[in-house]
């Protein structure tokens, strides 16, 4: 995994009936940096992150991710290959029926062979670089706050240390001193994992702290890039609806 | 609208509505082969296995006791009721207990359970479906078929014949209390009665209905919550389709297996 990319779409279109979701997709992104893909709703953000996942596939064209095809890999070989990605949904998605500790726990369990011990060492460590105290460990996601939901998730998504990281409105529904922290805590884990070359991709349209935490910005609309380019370019970016956009 | 706008507009619902059916029964035969391909690729979670069969199973005995107990004293108060003109009442312990083998105890059970954990299903599977917690499982590598609805599928087969065979037994206890208890038929008349009566055939058959039923109450369960779309309100709607047709489906499917056994056994 050497090339510049982390995630490339070449000529890649995606249609559902008649409806066109995304149409001639050419663009990288790039390896260990941060990058926003933004656009209103509808753009096409969600469909553009399912197929970095090999959740959804292209009508045609290839998507690149890691040096591998993902719409060349078989079904088996597809799941193996999701293990290099980490994900924070947007409202967690933390398994409801086990603890904190133990969502953090479950792809250690899943996927390693290491011993209980291990995994609460593990578990707890990453806990702790999150900011949740061991004595919430114990509870379950109905007794969290939003805020520490999402860094339960956060957890959950390093714990097989992946090499991307991909957040989808990671901080919809938060108050502005939580989604600030949750920010944070994604350009720090950002910063601790970058030497191996760990990618940050979120999904947002949050242009301000877009604008703060970002290394890149991909604008879409209407299932085109409008846009790709570093944040200082963007904010001087003369196309009209990413200065609509700016000036919300 | 003239009359021909009309039937034109009637033959198109009517279209929809069967391409929707046959799109429906499509997308189940579907999931249930993916079920059975995953059922049989490693890694086996007996961990998760076991849990589904004491939820199923040890979860619902208070249930099946209630129904079953009552089920067979009543059985056999209406027998009494019937026979007695005839002097046949010593005749209760077998009608009872063979009723109870081929059909009260598979079909019960099935109801129960149908209604008890194919709901429970249904319900678990279709909220973490609209919470996202099915599309994590999945961005892990997780197939979420293995991990969620084969458990559910064979702890639902393997718990069903053994709640059958519970009910079959409280339910002839049940009867034993009315005839032997109440109703003062001699004890070794009644048991005797059942020995020249019953055969392992008819438990057998029971015990087959029960499997096949704990089945596609699984399936049926599993599917109705893999497909819920929509919020909160998708969750009672998949739920609700759940129970209905996983007690249709006991009650139809119970005709035809009672056909198919009755020529094997």
């Amino acid at each position: 995994m050497t090339g510049k990319y982390a995630v490339e779409f070449r000529n890649v279109s995606k249609n559902f009936g008649d409806s066109v979701i995304l149409r001639d997709l050419n663009f990288g992104i790039q390896r260990g940096k941060i990058t926003t893909i933004l656009g209103f709703s509808g753009a096409g953000k969600t469909t553009l992150m399912k197929h970095i996942l090999g959740l959804v596939m292209p009508t045609s064209g290839d998507v690149i991710v890691l040096d591998q095809t993902v719409n060349h890999l078989g079904e088996l070989a597809l799941r193996e290959f999701r293990t290099n990605f980490g994900m924070v949904f947007q409202y967690a998605a933390l398994f409801d029926f086990l603890s904190s500790f133990e969502n953090v726990a479950f792809p250690l369990r899943e996927f390693t062979k290491l011993s209980e011990e291990e995994i609460r060492s593990k578990v707890m460590s990453l806990l702790d670089s999150v900011g949740i105290l061991p004595e919430a460990a114990k509870r379950l996601p109905s007794e969290l706050s939003g805020g520490m939901r999402k860094r339960v998730g956060l957890a959950r998504g390093l714990a097989l240390d992946p090499h991307i990281m991909l957040y989808d409105e990671p901080t919809s529904g938060l108050d502005p001193i939580t989604t600030h922290t949750v920010y944070d805590l994604m350009r720090d884990t950002q910063r601790r994992n970058e030497h191996r070359g760990f990618t940050s991709i979120i999904i947002s349209h949050d242009i301000h702290a877009t604008l703060k935490y970002s290394d890149y910005i991909v604008f879409m609309e209407k299932g085109r890039v409008v846009e790709h380019l570093d944040v200082e370019n963007f904010k001087k970016s003369e196309n009209p609806v990413i200065r609509r956009f700016l000036e919300l | 609208m003239n009359l021909k706008a009309i039937a034109e507009a009637r033959v198109t619902d009517l279209g929809e509505n069967i391409l929707k059916h046959l799109q429906g029964l499509g997308e189940f035969t579907n999931f249930t082969f993916r079920t059975l391909f995953w059922t049989f690729k490693p890694p086996f979670r007996f961990r998760l296995l076991f849990d589904q069969i004491y939820f199923m199973g040890n979860k619902s005995i208070f249930i099946i006791f209630l129904t079953s107990i009552f089920t067979g004293a009543v059985f056999a108060f209406q027998i009494y009721l019937g026979f007695k003109a005839i002097n046949a009442d010593s005749f209760i312990g077998p009608i009872v207990t063979i009723a109870l083998a081929k059909e009260l105890a598979p079909v019960l059970s099935g109801l129960v359970v149908a209604g008890r954990c194919g709901a429970a299903m249904a319900a678990q599977i279709g909220s973490m479906k609209v919470t996202e917690q099915i599309d994590a499982l999945e961005v892990m590598g997780i197939n979420s078929y293995q991990y969620l609805a084969v458990p559910r599928i064979l702890g639902a087969t393997l718990a069903m014949p053994l709640l059958s065979a519970i009910f079959l037994l409280i339910g002839y206890w049940g009867s034993w209390l009315i005839g032997v208890k109440v109703i003062q038929i001699d004890e070794i008349l009644y048991t005797q009665k059942i020995s020249d009566f019953m055969r392992l055939g008819m438990v057998a058959e029971g015990l087959i209905k029960a499997t096949v039923f704990g089945y596609l109450i699984g399936i049926i369960g599993t599917y109705h919550g893999f497909t819920v779309t929509g919020g909160a309100e998708g969750v009672g709607r998949g739920t609700n389709m759940a129970v209905v047709w996983g007690m249709i489906t006991v009650l139809v499917v119970d005709f035809f297996l009672t056909s198919f056994l009755a020529r094997i056994l």
